[in-house]
């Protein structure tokens, strides 16, 4: 309904002066309410009305008087002198002065006040009273607390199967994201209908995953380009290898051919340095490590084959369960078998069999876990049967440093990132160890039991507070650790650097001694063979004791038959023939008397 | 009488001087109630400047003192600066002002 008002004015009456006057006040538009309008609304009972105890504040605003301010300078001027005298005049100031001087409470006053001022200047000159004490000294940071942990948040796998984690790898860029790779690695006893998801969960929202990554076979490692966030690296359970972009979202974006993929399971894949930021490699425990382009999956750029006996024989080859490779050292790379030897390779060399560099073999089952200190690259980590290892890459023949043997299986390690003497463990029995060998070294700094289940895999953050490590369920934990733990404690690289050098001078010794000894064995038992040809006729003791007895007799029948025949020459002349008849006797007794011991 | 006072001037005067030959010690002043420098080692203007500031703050510190506990009472003040220390002893008719370089 419109309601209009109507100005109206003549034509003639345009352009007037305006004459304006009161009047009462006249009612247009008078508009009765309309009850049946009310039958369009409905009465709303219950009403919801939020509110808020708390105390009822009023705001008010005020506008205070405007305070003035100036700066202003004193001017100083001679004052106080007394009316009689002129500051100005100088002759009146010094005479003024000079009474002031012959003023006997003047001259006590300054008495006074000298020997105490004496004293305070001596004072001055003997010792700076405001000297800082122990200014060179850095404020100690000394970290009393003991190290903790605490369980920050907790990812679980959405899915009814549970599959385990098998693989974490953080977003490169600020760390938000945490994409974790789920299989089952049981041999063949993977469920039916077990999802072949991973997915990749952002740490603020635990009930739900970010983004979800759809692979034809489930995921066993999983990791993110360190140059280009959107690029994730995944290697499957039955040997392919594919790539995602998500941007592109969560369906392969690349995939390599089966028929040139490994055999067996992708267990360790890692992304290179390389200028294009699309070169990565994998290793499976089929023998193979492959090298990738992945603008390029149908085929393997490189193949290695890992025989020790460098016969490049398959057959012969040791299965690779974990690999490593650090960006400062480009050319090397390492790989932990199923054997638990750990093969060094260079990857420059020139024929295949170069490529295998030296074995370091220590481990009794296969290696999990294996990685360079990220501030001695030379000492790496190795995680495998019951124990951690650290090694050097001088010392060939054992480890520098390990752990005793646990009561539960190791599955996983990383060094931390900032401090090069703490490096963390997982085991079978669900605890993450968090070991600082400057700290203690024959048990872990801090053992936290995580979860009941089997912890399977863990990652360190890069600013080392954070760990995320995923377990037989499925189950993602993210645990941050106390200060003392992630951060670079005092001489603590010098520390651990001494650690090293004296670990690998100790092993270098032990290797050494043990070269001798097996130099000496050989010798001798070299020597003892020629020894033996010799004597053929092999004795008994008693044999050579009676042949040493007829030898004794035969010497001492020579020696008297001797003696008797010189006897029987010299009785002749009779003058010497009593002293040599004593002589003989003598002689002779004296033989009687040795044939008695015997 | 004359003697006598001579004398005590002689030992004022040689007071004042042992004060000024000790190490570091820069200028001597003294200052009367009214902020009049009765003796000065330093030239003239910069004498009226700083009887004249003391002066002020040399109050204001005696009656600090004295406010917070009456019995109380200003002994020394030392103010120790970045480039020198200015000792100032105090009594009910004249300052005695020093300047002196901090031990460092």
């Amino acid at each position: 309904m419109e309601i209009v008002y109507v100005y109206v004015k003549k034509r003639s009456e345009f352009g007037k002066q305006c004459n304006f006057s009161d009047r009462q006040a006249e009612l247009n538009i008078d508009i009765p309410p309309n009850p049946e309008l009310a039958e369009q609304f409905v009465e709303r009972n219950p009403v919801d009305k939020g509110i808020q105890c708390s105390t009822s504040m009023s705001e008010h605003e005020a506008n205070t008087e405007r305070f003035e301010m100036e700066t202003r300078g004193i001017n100083h001027v001679e004052g106080g002198w007394p009316k009689d005298v002129n500051p100005l005049e100088l002759e009146q100031t010094i005479r003024f002065r000079k009474k002031v001087e012959k003023d006997e409470n003047y001259i006590n006053t300054i008495m006074q006040l000298g020997s105490i001022m004496e004293h305070c200047i001596k004072q001055n000159n003997a010792i700076d009273i405001y000297q800082e004490y122990f200014d060179d000294e850095d404020a100690v940071e000394v970290t009393e607390e003991a190290p903790s942990a605490k369980t920050i948040n907790v990812f679980r796998d959405p899915q009814e199967i549970k599959r385990s984690a098998t693989h974490l790898s953080w977003h490169p860029d600020g760390n938000r994201k945490l994409a974790v790779a789920y299989s089952c690695l049981n041999f063949q006893r993977a469920p039916e209908g077990m999802s072949h998801e991973s997915y990749i969960w952002d740490l603020e929202n635990p009930n739900k995953p970010e983004i979800v990554l759809k692979p034809s076979s489930p995921l066993v490692t999983l990791e993110y380009n360190p140059k280009d966030s959107h690029v994730l690296l995944g290697g499957c359970y039955n040997g392919q290898l594919a790539c995602w972009d998500t941007r592109k979202g969560s369906l392969v974006a690349e995939l390599s051919t089966i028929e040139f993929s490994h055999r067996d399971p992708v267990y360790g894949s890692i992304w290179l340095q390389s200028k294009t930021g699309t070169e990565c490699f994998s290793a499976s425990t089929d023998g193979q490590v492959m090298w990738w382009d992945i603008r390029k999956m149908s085929e393997p750029t490189e193949v290695v084959i890992l025989d020790i006996t460098r016969k490049e024989q398959l057959e012969s080859a040791l299965g690779a369960i974990s690999l490593e490779f650090e960006s400062t050292l480009p050319t090397k790379f390492m790989v932990g078998t199923e054997q638990g030897i750990v093969i060094s390779c260079n990857r420059k060399a020139k024929t295949s069999a170069e490529k295998i560099v030296c074995t370091f073999s220590g481990h009794h089952g296969p290696i999990y876990a294996l990685q360079r200190n990220p501030f001695y690259p030379k000492n790496f980590l190795t995680v495998g049967d019951w124990t951690a290892r650290i090694w050097s890459e001088d010392s060939r023949e054992s480890s520098i440093m390990w752990t005793k043997y646990h009561m539960a299986y190791l599955t996983d390690g990383a060094w931390s990132p900032v401090r090069p003497a703490v490096f963390f463990t997982t085991k079978m029995d669900g605890t993450l160890d968090i070991w600082d060998f400057v700290f203690k070294q024959c048990e872990p700094a801090l053992s936290l039991k995580v979860c009941d289940e089997a912890l399977f895999c863990l990652r360190v953050q890069d600013n080392g507070c954070f760990i995320a490590c995923g377990s037989q369920l499925g189950t993602t934990t993210l645990l941050e650790v106390s200060n003392g733990l992630c951060t670079l404690q005092r001489n603590e690289k010098n520390t651990a650097s001494s650690i090293f050098e004296r670990e690998t001078r100790r092993e270098k010794i032990l290797e050494a001694r043990h070269r001798e000894m097996r130099l000496k064995e050989k010798g001798k038992v070299e020597g003892k063979e020629d020894d033996q040809r010799e004597e053929e006729p092999i004795l008994t003791l008693e044999e050579l004791v009676t042949k040493a007895e007829e030898e004794f007799f035969d010497i001492i029948f020579t020696e008297l038959k001797k003696k008797e025949v010189e006897a029987m020459k010299k009785s002749k002349p009779d003058l010497k023939a009593d002293e040599e008849v004593e002589g003989e006797d003598q002689g002779e007794e004296e033989a009687a008397h040795v044939e008695t011991p015997t | 009488m004359e003697l006598l006072d001579r004398l005590e001037m002689a030992e004022v005067e040689e007071t004042l001087k042992r004060l000024q030959s000790q190490k570091r010690v820069q200028v001597i002043m003294v200052v009367n109630t009214e902020g009049i420098p009765i003796k000065s080692t330093m030239d003239n203007p910069t004498t009226t400047q700083y009887a004249n500031l003391m002066h002020n703050f040399i109050l204001k510190a005696w009656s600090t003192v004295r406010e917070i506990d009456p019995q109380n009472d200003l002994t020394f003040l030392q103010i120790r600066s970045k480039k020198n220390e200015i000792m100032i002893a105090p009594d009910k008719n004249y300052f005695l002002i020093v300047i002196q370089d901090p031990t460092e």
